[in-house]
């Protein structure tokens, strides 16, 4: 029972890790823009599908393709925000939820026209695949690498926010929009920088989510009710609410498939219910 | 002297250490049209939050014809008379003004939870919403949409609402805001010839307006209330001189 | 667009109010088209028959009509009032599973069949009114969410009730009034279906032109003024979440019957993403929009998925793109502006 309990958080908070690179950039963006981007997660196939490309079609190693899926998922994300986004700022959630989600559709039929409706095979280095053995433990080395990304990042993120001028002008964009533009901070460039690195994180964590949880056309429409769970377990606008949101949820997630694999994803959804009933702007919302 | 409209006592409210409100006390006799005024954050717009339930007071005790109402819920206090408008429009934007005050009267005659009889079986309430309309000019525009109406009419359907709840008490908070100087006049004038009945409160800051239209006016600063008295006192007056009018705050000060 | 959009004085508000809630013309020949496919084709000229196809569509017709009902619950919540859902199936689920449960191991009478849905999911969406009403904006969208993919989930595990993956099996088919049996070519369901949706349809109408219906609006339009004139919104909106949640429970109902099956399918994201799609398409609350929505939806649907189902995403994605950002009003909206355009040109 110890062991699985360990197995299970250790595995769990991996995932967790998982879940916070694939949606701290909704939740920074949603805070700031109130724009409910269902595409979010359209955003993180796009990168998977170029770590796939780059590794099956071009030879590269693993790790020189990640910068690349973060490049083009944020790349993509701009043109959208020029072409569309920018029109339904300031319309209701729902315009912008049919929006986005038009979005996803046409993205997981591109997908699958392109890509074919298969899980996508993905090698990564050697180094990263294995175990380590402790004890009667056993740990998986790419998910010891997946844990350390996120925290690495979470902690760029949050000194990013809280000691960088471009970090102070998010946060003020994030607490009082009307207020920072009468300061002169020009919004609309500070939430285009932050929407393309949040599509950017997205697109990073679509590539280094195929090694767990694979990745095909569908995976804009599977991950994205996960992410939209993170984001409003966790409180819109908020890193630290994220990454709480994204802990909790990957490790119950993982605790219910392992111990009551005949509910599926039941206990997830119990939790988001029960967080969201307790606290109805989430763990750490403001508004 | 007969029971106030409404009045207020010791009335204390404050966020953190901004006090918003300190020590209001007011009595305010039926039928009299009040104006109050006061700078910029002065506590107008929580003073009539207060009133109207949507803010919760420290402490102090707000009467409305006697009755203490400080503790009802603002629908409570709508249902028994107390009614307010908005200074920035707030109003429905994609019915007519004839379905929103029909609307509105069928929430005050209780007939809005009816959902299985059409609204043309409510023949009294029409034309109670039409009365109203009219007697703020604005039966012309009466089936056309909210947002297709001018600024000046929004802001007459913003006192049409309230009407439609036939209120006891009506507080306007800056009924005239945004609207050109000639077109104001009107307005004013429009409210001016509703009901004596009527207990008006307004903010206003165009102090011709306030002394041409207020039977008594309440001056505010800083969240308390600096005095109350006639137009003619309060242009006498040295303290009001001094904070507000002196100050030439608005630019339009009386003179 | 209404006679509101019109200049001149109403000299009598009465009359113009009376006008809004009369039938149009097309209204009444809608309804009577709806009943033409049942014609037998033989009645048709000789050179029209092999084009008569309705009849080997009965089924997809069915199939409209109930998905139309679930689709005008839905406008009634989301168009009129307001609130968003996108967990929406999980009523049409309840009276689904209700239904085929009644008729597995109770009664077959299809009438009190419906009825027994319609209360029990109108029972389950009061209760849920008093948590899911608390909640706004995204907390809102998701709540919903999860509430609904909460209650496929657990009939996904309740196998020993719904059959789980495989679907509730058994359901017994009963005859309408004891006497009309569901024959093999749909036709007594399309007849079902179609008159069950009608006189919910006639309902909803009165609801949306009644007092009540107006105040729903009104909530929708700027809930706080609603509060300011001591409008009772909690009340108002609890009132028809239960009436939607029982409207979209004998859709689900009518869907079990006509088919005789019910399966997990009825509670899935998918349907609720699929109806709000549906009265996007068709434009929110106006309720011929959530009918023609679904119509158009349900065709194109029928047509592109023989083709292949991957395309069908693509394009009905496209569209949603193009009504989102270029047709606030929707498919039906946007055809009446461009009506109106025309006309004055």
């Amino acid at each position: 029972m110890f062991t699985s309990i360990i197995g299970v958080l250790y595995d769990g908070f991996a995932y967790g890790m998982l879940l916070f690179v694939l949606s701290v950039g909704l939740s920074v963006t949603l805070g700031m823009m109130n724009f409910v981007n269902l595409a979010h997660c359209a955003f993180a196939m796009l990168g998977g599908y170029v770590t796939v490309s780059l590794i099956n079609l071009a030879g590269w190693p693993f790790l020189a393709t990640l910068p690349l899926a973060f490049l083009a998922a944020a790349a993509a994300s701009v043109v959208l925000e020029r072409a569309l986004y920018r029109n339904l700022y300031g319309k209701s959630d729902l315009d912008q939820c049919l929006l986005t989600i038009g979005i996803v559709f046409v993205a997981v039929a591109g997908a699958a026209y392109i890509f074919g409706t298969l899980q996508q095979p993905i090698k990564v280095p050697e180094w990263l695949r294995g175990t380590w053995v402790v004890g009667n433990f056993t740990f998986g080395v790419y998910r010891a690498f997946l844990i350390v990304t996120g925290l690495v990042l979470a902690a760029v993120l949050i000194l990013m926010l809280e000691y960088t001028r471009f970090g102070a002008t998010v946060r003020a964009a994030v607490d009082n929009q009307r207020m920072a533009r009468g300061l002169g901070v020009d919004v609309d460039r500070v939430f285009m920088l932050t929407f393309a690195l949040g599509s950017g994180l997205a697109g990073l964590g679509g590539a280094l989510a195929i090694e767990i949880v694979g990745l095909d056309h569908n995976f804009a429409l599977t991950y994205l009710i996960y992410v939209l769970i993170v984001v409003s377990v966790g409180g819109m606008g908020s890193i630290w609410g994220s990454f709480a949101a994204a802990t909790v949820l990957g490790i119950s997630d993982m605790a219910g498939k392992y111990w009551v694999p005949q509910i599926g994803s039941f206990l997830i959804y119990l939790v988001m219910v029960g967080i969201l009933m307790w606290r109805p702007l989430g763990l750490f919302g403001k508004r | 002297m007969s029971t106030p409209a409404l009045s207020a006592t010791g009335l204390n409210k404050s966020f953190g250490s901004l006090v918003v409100a300190n020590k209001i006390e007011f009595n305010l006799p039926a039928g009299e049209r009040f104006a109050l005024i006061g700078p910029n954050g002065a506590g107008k717009t929580t003073f009539i939050n207060l009133m109207t339930g949507m803010l919760a007071p420290d402490s102090g005790a707000i009467l409305l014809a006697g009755e203490d109402i400080t503790r009802a819920t603002p629908a409570a206090r709508v249902k028994r008379g107390l009614v307010r408008t908005f200074q920035i429009n707030s109003l429905f934007a994609q019915l007519t003004p004839i379905e929103a005050v029909t609307m509105a009267v069928c929430e005050r005659r209780g007939e809005s939870a009816t959902w299985w009889r059409g609204l043309s079986h409510y023949p009294e309430a029409i034309s109670e919403a039409q009365q109203i309309l009219t007697s703020l000019r604005l039966d012309k525009v009466a089936t056309r949409t909210t947002r297709e109406l001018a600024y000046g009419q929004q802001r007459l359907l913003e006192i049409a609402l309230a009407l439609a709840t036939k209120p006891k008490v009506l507080l306007l908070d800056e009924p005239a805001a945004g609207v050109p100087k000639d077109e104001s006049e009107d307005l004013f004038e429009v409210i001016a010839g509703l009901s004596s009945d009527l207990t008006i409160l307004f903010i206003e800051h165009d102090m011709d307006l306030v002394f041409r239209f207020a039977s008594r006016i309440i001056v505010m600063v800083s969240g308390a209330i600096l005095v109350e008295g006639t137009p003619a006192e309060i242009a006498v007056h040295p303290g009001v001189r001094e904070v507000y009018l002196g100050r030439g705050h608005h630019g339009h000060a009386h003179s | 667009m209404n006679a509101s959009a019109l200049p001149g004085p109403a000299t009598n508000l009465q009359t113009w109010i009376a006008a809004r809630a009369k039938w149009h013309p097309a209204e009444i020949v809608f309804w009577l088209g709806c009943l033409l496919p049942l014609l037998p084709a033989s009645l048709l000229p000789g050179f029209l028959q092999k084009y008569w196809i309705f009849d080997s569509y009965l089924q997809l017709l069915s199939q409209i009509a109930i998905t139309a009902l679930f689709a005008i619950s839905l406008d009634l919540i989301l168009g009129y009032a307001g609130v968003v859902s996108l967990g929406h199936a999980a009523f049409f689920g309840l009276g689904a599973y209700a239904a085929g449960l009644i008729a597995k191991f109770w009664f077959t009478d299809p009438l009190l069949g419906l009825a027994c849905a319609a209360l029990l999911s109108g029972a389950i969406g009061f209760l849920a009114s008093f948590v899911v009403l608390r909640f706004h904006g995204l907390a809102l969208i998701m709540i919903t969410l999860g509430l609904g993919q909460l209650l496929a989930e657990g009939a996904n595990s309740a196998t020993w009730l719904t059959g789980g993956a495989d679907g509730l099996q058994g359901i017994r088919a009963g005859k309408i009034f004891g006497t009309v049996e569901f024959d093999i070519f749909g036709q007594t369901a399309y007849i079902y279906a179609l008159m069950v949706a009608f006189l919910l349809f006639l309902l909803s109408r009165r609801i949306t032109n009644s007092p009540f219906g107006l105040s729903l609006q009104g909530i929708r339009d700027n809930s706080r003024r609603m509060l300011a004139i001591g409008a009772p919104n909690q009340w108002h909106l609890r009132k028809v979440f239960t009436i939607s949640a029982a409207m979209a429970g004998i859709a689900g109902a009518l869907l079990t019957q006509t088919t005789q099956t019910c399966s997990l399918e009825t509670l899935t994201f998918q349907r609720s993403a699929d109806v709000l799609v549906i009265l996007i398409l068709g434009g929110v609350g106006r309720l011929y929009g959530a009918i023609a929505g679904t119509i158009i939806y349900m065709i194109a649907r029928d047509f592109f998925s023989d083709v292949n189902p991957q395309f069908w995403y693509f394009w009905i994605g496209l569209l949603l793109i193009g009504v989102v950002s270029y047709m606030p009003n929707g498919l039906l909206g946007g055809l009446n502006w461009l009506l109106l355009k025309w006309r004055r040109a």
